[in-house]
């Protein structure tokens, strides 16, 4: 960490209705680890966006090397020795590795030379890649080493990582951190947005907080605990959920032998799936994205149907239900997908709230909407999960992320569920709105329901469930207490990485 | 200066009510200067079109052919908007308007000459269940089979137009028609003809089926679940399989209903207007229809504005063709102009419009 390798004074970026960024500034040293950390909404993005060519400042000056830096594009960014690893990928399936990177260059040389400077960078910085693979066979963990070296190839001086570890297993998170380390001691610089902020702690020299697109403080990662850089983040105190110890019940939702193709193309198949789950107790499902999740609750909620006993409720097989009886008898959902899925984005919250609560709270006569009583019932959830919102007319697809999944999950808490099945419940959510529905969830579980925590967030996962299982490819390990586990179980459990050598520095 | 179209967060509400003013509006600008390119006054002919049906000299003619066009039309597009709204194509209800009027003169010819109360009733109970037939065609092949709806539908107008000629043809000629095709003649069989209800308002049954079915569809698509199902399945259809609709169900509902109601028009108008089945019976209003239904934003209020509105561009345009020598092809062009516009002007429901003075943005590039 010597000289300044990027400075920032004073950005500011507004849009229509919102100002993104709001007079920031701060610097980046060479070989340095920053962080920029904050909630969803807080301008993180904006701010890379701005850095790395896509969105132009409305006022600000950055000086990059010591000379003023304005990418136009993300092109000049690039030539100025500024790469970016996005947080979702922009990779062909049907390409090898070796052709993905050649795509994203300016002018790829001959294909053999590629390859082998694929493998000698891959090799330096302990990623290991074969840039023959084709990338639809790639594990997450091994699409985003493509996305890396497809920046290294470039000898970037500042590397953005937009949440990087978010689809990764701990070991391959390791395998990341000792590339980065190995990267900064070459001089690179490193800006590391995420909001795990234990990860940060781990990993950063630096990190810079912004709040509703202000710079709010810079902290030494190392020196700070995590709970006071959630605080600077939310700018209010946290509490954290509280478990009370309860009773476990009998056995509310039984899962035998459970396997289905999946009906989208690149979807995972459900091989042999069993669990129990009693009432009173949350299992969190863990895994890596795309090893099932999805299939597993639309399974669980019944918009897939299974062979009648796979699936029992309280000793009622329900395999064949559709999702509207299966939460006349108590078992509800609510999946990862808000807009278009958990909810419809063009119609109004009282809609919205019609879609999953018809049946329970009692909306309906004679097949006539109650509209009255729902919309009761919308501002019902808009209060007590504090959904910001005009009101109960406003289109579901007007609310923020963290808004909607509030009402969403509001909506399956409120109609009292016997077995509840949620996918991602907190993701995208801001930290203070996500510690509300765990509590909500626990409070839920306090109160007799069984829940099924699917989530890519292990640590909210060992914050509430009490058994812990995970999805790899389709199967579901052994469900284990929580409690007996450590991180390098959980890992292995989880299974995504096919490669678990930690790079050589 | 450029022009930069921005998402809204959420549909403007009143631009869902404007922008068929503004297109009619937009519409009657462009058609004027067509008109006045053919070397026509633009004003008159708008007059004209607009104008000489209600209001004119002759309007006591005119204003009850409005609501002999506007019926069908109307009947028709209602139950096209219910399947639209779902997304369920139905492309082919000339088809089932057709076969609706077969069964239902059907019926009459075959009681000819009894003279019964009832026998409208049956008939059009006959014509409903015809365009239900035929439209189930197209629901169970898609059950079945998970055909095409779109296709099944559109080349069912073509088996139904041969049967209609089958049938002015053949069992259903005249046996009193000295050999010319076409059937007996309904307006002259009191039992089975479908008269003004008050003589010279153009009002008949088909009219008032037609307010029906505005009103009927109007409730069950705000107050009742299967209106809900329906909006929602067309809206998010994942989020309707979350929700727990069947869409078997809605298929066959939505596909059934429309046909249904097309068959009906069928009825009213082989009946009333038409008279007899012949071979050129049908005339296009099945498929008018789906034009009147996206004009009504498939609304069924905005599609018994927009029945009205194409009913008179219709007899606007007949007019301006006799009085002011307008080619058919014009006429045809500026109907045509009124859809082009109203999807156009429909971008600024969910998008509104900005005028920016500087540079390029480069956050469009996002």
């Amino acid at each position: 960490m010597t000289a300044s390798l990027l400075a920032i004074s004073g950005l500011t970026k507004a849009y229509p209705g919102a100002v993104a960024n709001d007079d920031v500034s701060f610097d980046i040293g060479r070989g340095e680890v920053h962080a920029l950390l904050g909630e969803n909404g807080a301008g993180k993005s904006t701010l890379v966006k701005m850095i790395y060519g896509l969105v132009k400042p409305d006022s600000g000056t950055m000086t990059l090397h010591g000379a003023p830096y304005a990418p136009a594009e993300p092109r000049a960014a690039r030539a100025c020795g500024v790469a970016m690893v996005f947080q979702h990928f922009s990779l062909f399936d049907a390409l090898s590795v070796a052709e993905n990177i050649a795509l994203g260059m300016e002018t790829p040389p001959p294909m053999g030379d590629l390859a082998r400077r694929i493998r000698a960078v891959s090799e330096t910085y302990g990623l290991p890649l074969d840039p023959d693979r084709v990338v639809g066979d790639l594990s997450a963990g091994e699409r985003q080493r493509v996305e890396i070296l497809r920046c290294l190839l470039q000898d970037p001086r500042l590397l953005i990582m937009d949440e990087p570890t978010s689809v990764l297993t701990p070991q391959e998170v390791e395998i990341l951190f000792s590339t980065l380390r190995k990267l900064t001691a070459e001089g690179v610089a490193i800006l590391y947005i995420s909001h795990k902020l234990e990860e940060i702690r781990a990993l950063c020299d630096r990190a810079t907080i912004l709040r509703q697109g202000r710079n709010v403080g810079t902290c030494l990662p190392a020196e700070t605990t995590a709970r006071e850089m959630a605080q600077m983040m939310v700018g209010t105190a946290i509490t954290p959920p509280t478990r009370a110890a309860r009773p476990l019940g009998d056995v509310a939702l039984e899962v035998t032998g459970l396997s289905l193709h999946s009906p989208s193309p690149f979807g995972t198949a459900l091989k042999d799936i069993r669990f129990s789950l009693r009432s009173g107790e949350i299992i969190g499902i863990g895994g890596v994205a795309g090893n099932g999740q999805d299939e597993l609750l639309a399974a669980l909620s019944g918009e897939l149907r299974s062979p009648s006993d796979a699936i029992r409720l309280h000793g009622t097989p329900i395999g064949r239900l559709r999702p509207d009886a299966r939460r006349r008898l108590g078992l509800l959902a609510a999946p990862e997908e808000r807009l278009g899925h958990a909810a419809a984005p063009d119609m109004s919250l009282t809609e919205n709230a019609f879609l999953t609560g018809a049946g329970r709270e009692g909306l309906v006569t004679r097949g006539f909407i109650r509209w009255p009583e729902t919309e009761g019932f919308a501002r019902r959830i808009i209060a007590r999960f504090d959904v910001r919102t005009p009101g109960p007319g406003t289109a579901a697809r007007a609310l923020s992320g963290g808004n909607l999944q509030k009402f969403v999950i509001g909506r399956e808490v409120l109609q009292r569920p016997e077995v509840l099945i949620v996918n991602q419940p907190t993701w995208g959510v801001d930290a203070a709105a996500a510690a509300a529905i765990r509590q909500a969830l626990l409070d839920l579980a306090a109160e007799g329901a069984a829940i099924l925590c699917i989530s890519q967030d292990l640590d909210e996962l060992m914050e509430i469930a009490d058994r812990f299982g995970a999805l790899n490819e389709g199967r579901l390990s052994e469900i284990r207490p929580t409690a007996q586990l450590g991180l390098d179980q959980i890992g292995l459990m989880m299974g995504g990485a096919h490669d678990m050598e930690v790079a050589h520095v | 200066m450029r022009l930069r179209l921005e998402k809204r967060p959420q549909p403007a509400r009143h631009w869902i009510y404007l922008s068929p003013v503004l297109a009619v509006l937009v519409t009657m600008l462009a058609g004027g200067a067509l008109f006045a390119a053919l070397g026509k006054n633009p004003v008159a002919a708008i007059s004209t079109i607009f104008w000489e049906p209600l209001f004119g000299e002759f309007a006591f003619y005119y204003r009850p052919q409005l609501l002999v066009k506007g019926a069908p039309l109307v009947l028709i597009a209602i139950g096209l908007a219910l399947g639209f709204r779902a997304g369920i194509w139905n492309i082919g209800a000339e088809g089932q308007y057709i076969v609706g009027a077969l069964t239902g003169a059907g019926v009459a010819l075959a009681f000819y000459p009894l003279d019964a109360w009832f026998l409208f009733g049956l008939m059009i109970l006959a014509g409903a269940l015809g365009g239900l037939a035929w439209g189930m065609i197209p629901a169970l092949l898609k059950l079945r089979f998970g055909t095409n709806e779109i296709l099944v539908s559109l080349m069912l107008v073509y088996v139904a137009e041969q049967l209609l000629a089958a049938m002015a043809l053949g069992p259903m000629r005249n046996p009193e028609g000295m050999g010319f095709p076409g059937s007996r003649n309904l307006q002259n069989y009191p039992a089975a003809h479908n008269a003004e209800l008050i003589a010279g308002s153009g009002m008949h049954w088909g009219v008032v089926a037609a307010l029906i079915a505005v009103i009927f569809a109007h409730i069950l698509l705000g107050r009742h679940i299967l209106g809900y199902q329906i909006r929602l399945t067309g809206q998010a259809p994942r989020a309707a399989r979350f929700a727990g609709v069947n869409p078997a169900r809605l298929i066959l509902f939505c596909l059934g209903t429309s046909g249904a109601l097309a068959g009906m028009a069928g009825l009213f108008e082989v009946s009333g207007p038409a008279g007899q089945v012949s071979i050129d019976f049908n005339v296009g209003y099945g498929f008018t229809a789906i034009i009147v239904a996206f004009l009504g934003r498939l609304h069924p209020l905005g599609i018994l504005a927009a029945g009205l509105l194409m009913a008179l561009t219709y007899i606007g345009g007949e007019i301006a063709q006799s009085e002011l020598g307008l080619p058919a092809a014009a006429i045809q062009v500026f109907q045509g102009m009124l859809l082009f516009f109203l999807l156009a002007v429909d971008v600024l429901t969910n998008y509104r419009l900005r005028l920016l003075s500087r540079a390029p943005d480069p956050s469009r590039s996002l």
